[in-house]
Formats: C-alpha cells, sequence, structure tokens
C-alpha cells in the first residue's frame, strides 16, 4: 500500500503548480498511470481522495489515463501489447522484447480556478 | 514524503534509532515531520471574477524522491562509499546475510541502515556482530524513502572508503519503486517462498542487478526449481546476476563475498 505515499508526492506537485499560479482551487488532476508503474489505480484514487481533505483539492476530480504497456519483440521487430511480463510476442511466440510504454507515473495536467 | 499507508496515521512518526556503542540507552528517538499539507486561505472578498485555467504539469510523481536518491548517489560515490539497498519478502534472511557477511568481511568498514516497521531487534543483529548500525522505523510505511536515508546516513556517520547495507522493509511490492541512491540494488529470495516469486512480483526484479537465492541447504526438502526460478528473473531482467547461498551454512558464500570486494 504505497499508494498514499505517491499520493502525497502527487499533492506536493500539486501545491507548488498551484501556488505557481494563485490558484484558489484545484478542480482536476490528470494523471497518467502505466501498468507496468506498479501503482494501482483503484487504490490510488482511494488514496488521493483522502489525502485531498482539507487541501486547496479538496473538491478536485482525480482523472487517471490508464497506458497499457507496449513492448516490441526482440526477434521479429512486432510491437505488442503487452499484458504482463511474461507473455510471448503473438507474432512469433518468442520471448524477449523491449518495453517501450507502461512505466508512465505522472502528473499530467491540472485545472485550477483563479 | 510522506511515509504512511493506509492505515491510522497519527502514531505514524518514522524513528531513527542509533547503534554506534554498545550501550543500550541511546535510542533517539527523532521525529521526522514530513507532512507539508496545503491550507489555502481564502481572504479576499472581491473575487467574482473566477477564471478556469487548465495547467500542463508533465512531471514524474516520483521526481521528488529521485532528486534526493541522485543526491544520495552522488555524496556515495564521492565518499567511495558502496551502498546497496537488499529487498525481499519478510523472513528470506536478509538480516542473517548481513549478520554472515559483515563477518566474511572480517569487520572491515561497514555500515547498515536497517528498515522496519517496528523494533529496534535487527539493528541489535548487527551491532552484535561488529557493524554501526541505525533502524529506522516508518511506523506503518511500508518503504524507505531517499529523504530516510539521506537522514540515517548522516546520523550514522558513515566512514569514507566503507560499504553500506541498506536492509529496505521486508516487502516485495512496495520498495521497488523507490530509488534510495544506492549503486546496486539487491533482491533476495529464499527457496522456502517459491520459484515464482519473480513471476508473482516483477517490479522487485525488474530493477535490481542482483538477485541472492537464499536457503539453497533446505533445497532437498521443498519443491523449488532452481532453474524456472532464474528463468522467471530473467524474463523480467535478462542482465540479472545469481548468487545461490545459504546464509546458514555459508555454501555459496565465497562467491558473494568475492563479489562485494570488487561489485560489477
Amino acid at each position: 500500500m504505497h499508494e498514499l505515499s505517491i499520493a502525497m508526492s502527487i499533492l506536493d506537485i500539486v501545491k507548488d503548480y498551484a501556488e505557481k499560479e494563485n490558484a484558489t482551487e484545484v478542480t482536476e488532476i490528470e494523471i497518467e498511470l502505466g501498468s507496468l508503474s506498479g501503482v494501482v489505480s483503484e487504490s490510488l484514487v482511494f488514496a488521493l481522495e483522502m489525502a485531498c481533505k482539507n487541501t486547496i483539492s479538496e473538491k478536485a476530480e482525480i482523472k487517471i489515463i490508464e497506458i497499457k504497456a507496449e513492448a516490441k519483440c526482440k526477434h521479429c521487430n512486432q510491437i505488442f501489447e503487452l499484458e504482463n511480463y511474461f507473455a510471448p510476442c503473438p507474432e512469433c511466440k518468442n520471448s524477449g522484447y523491449e518495453v517501450l510504454r507502461g512505466k508512465e507515473l505522472q502528473v499530467k495536467s491540472l485545472k485550477i480556478e483563479q | 514524503m510522506c511515509t504512511t499507508c493506509g492505515c491510522d496515521d497519527k502514531d505514524n512518526k518514522t524513528t531513527f534509532h542509533l547503534h554506534l556503542d554498545h550501550e543500550h540507552e541511546h535510542h533517539d528517538h527523532d521525529h521526522e515531520h514530513t507532512h507539508d499539507h496545503f491550507h489555502p486561505h481564502h481572504h479576499g472578498h472581491d473575487h467574482n471574477h473566477h477564471q478556469s485555467k487548465t495547467i500542463t504539469v508533465e512531471k514524474d510523481i516520483l521526481s521528488k524522491n529521485q532528486l534526493l536518491a541522485e543526491r544520495n548517489r552522488g555524496y556515495f560515490e564521492a565518499k567511495n562509499i558502496l551502498a546497496l539497498n537488499i529487498i525481499s519478502s519478510p523472513g528470506s534472511g536478509k538480516t542473517t546475510l548481513l549478520e554472515k557477511t559483515i563477518k566474511a568481511l572480517n569487520h572491515a568498514s561497514v555500515f547498515v541502515i536497517e528498515g522496519d516497521q517496528q523494533t529496534s531487534n535487527d539493528a541489535d543483529r548487527i551491532e552484535k556482530a561488529g557493524a554501526p548500525a541505525i533502524q529506522i522505523n516508518t511506523g506503518n510505511g511500508c518503504h524507505l524513502d531517499a529523504q530516510m536515508i539521506s537522514t540515517a546516513y548522516k546520523k550514522l556517520e558513515v566512514a569514507e572508503n566503507s560499504t553500506l547495507f541498506i536492509e529496505n522493509i521486508g516487502n516485495l511490492v512496495c520498495p521497488s519503486l523507490f530509488d534510495l541512491g544506492e549503486q546496486f540494488r539487491i533482491v533476495m529470495m529464499s527457496v522456502t517462498e517459491g520459484d515464482d516469486k519473480p513471476a508473482k512480483y516483477p517490479t522487485a526484479f525488474l530493477y535490481a542487478q542482483v538477485c541472492i537465492i537464499n536457503k539453497i541447504d533446505l533445497l532437498p526438502y521443498v519443491d523449488f526449481s532452481m532453474e524456472k526460478a532464474k528463468e522467471y528473473a530473467r524474463v523480467v531482467n535478462p542482465k540479472i546476476r545469481f548468487f545461490e547461498i545459504s546464509a546458514k551454512t555459508l555454501e555459496g558464500f565465497d562467491k558473494w563475498i568475492s563479489w562485494l570486494k570488487k561489485p560489477e
């Protein structure tokens, strides 16, 4: 359950940006979450909702953009959706690939009131 | 960074217990308060012209920890300190590994940062084995982070040209995401846990350079395929290096100690 710790880091970032913009309220926090990021979306939303209480983000809508992992096969160069680390290439059935995306863990954007 | 992990957060404070000398009345109780809460103060009375705005942020959530980790790494490199972050499930033998390693290194300059939710039992064991140790108690926290390490190595006064072991909280999930500034990350599993550990907890194996497989003296008594375990780990991380050891009988220990003296 490291999601609360991740949530606190998100709110640190949100606070920095909100202060810079003299925001009176944060109405939306958009987060990019890769399927290989090691963070569970539902737990993160739950943790964020708790952590947002009594902050400038109290009423913020939490938007999670889930990014499915993508890999490139080292044998046939096929690009495929990586459902888990142990899935072989759907084209040539070999294992061995390079992960192209799926590790994202980022605050993408904020909507604020000034 | 807050280290609370979902449970009650009132009594959850990270504490550091220094084990530098051999007396037992020196438990520092420093309480780290790292909870920044933003309190908006609406003092204005004529804010009738509210404007909505979208701000592009695109900032990695772990960037603050990453920055601190890089600072730690720079410090370790400048002081020629070999820092190793050991991650495993509870009970796979991290503390025993360290006790035996400290002895095998002949009490050479070794320091240990011990992470546990509660108690200073592990730091006491390390101290008995002959190395200065500091215990970090995270309360309910499930992992160590770069800030805790920064505080801990300063309190511990880690010497130049030494080896610093960081024994992370027994947990294969959360510690995987937090860089502490180590040069090498070591993931440890034991044969009693099953050979599919890397399949179940791939992230822990993904970012490690070394995998120690402990308790090989119990191999005859358990269903554990060494080949299968290594195969699973290599799918996630093809470059991972293995050491098969028994921290109890010291089987396979020579290779581990030789690597420690010249890690790569």
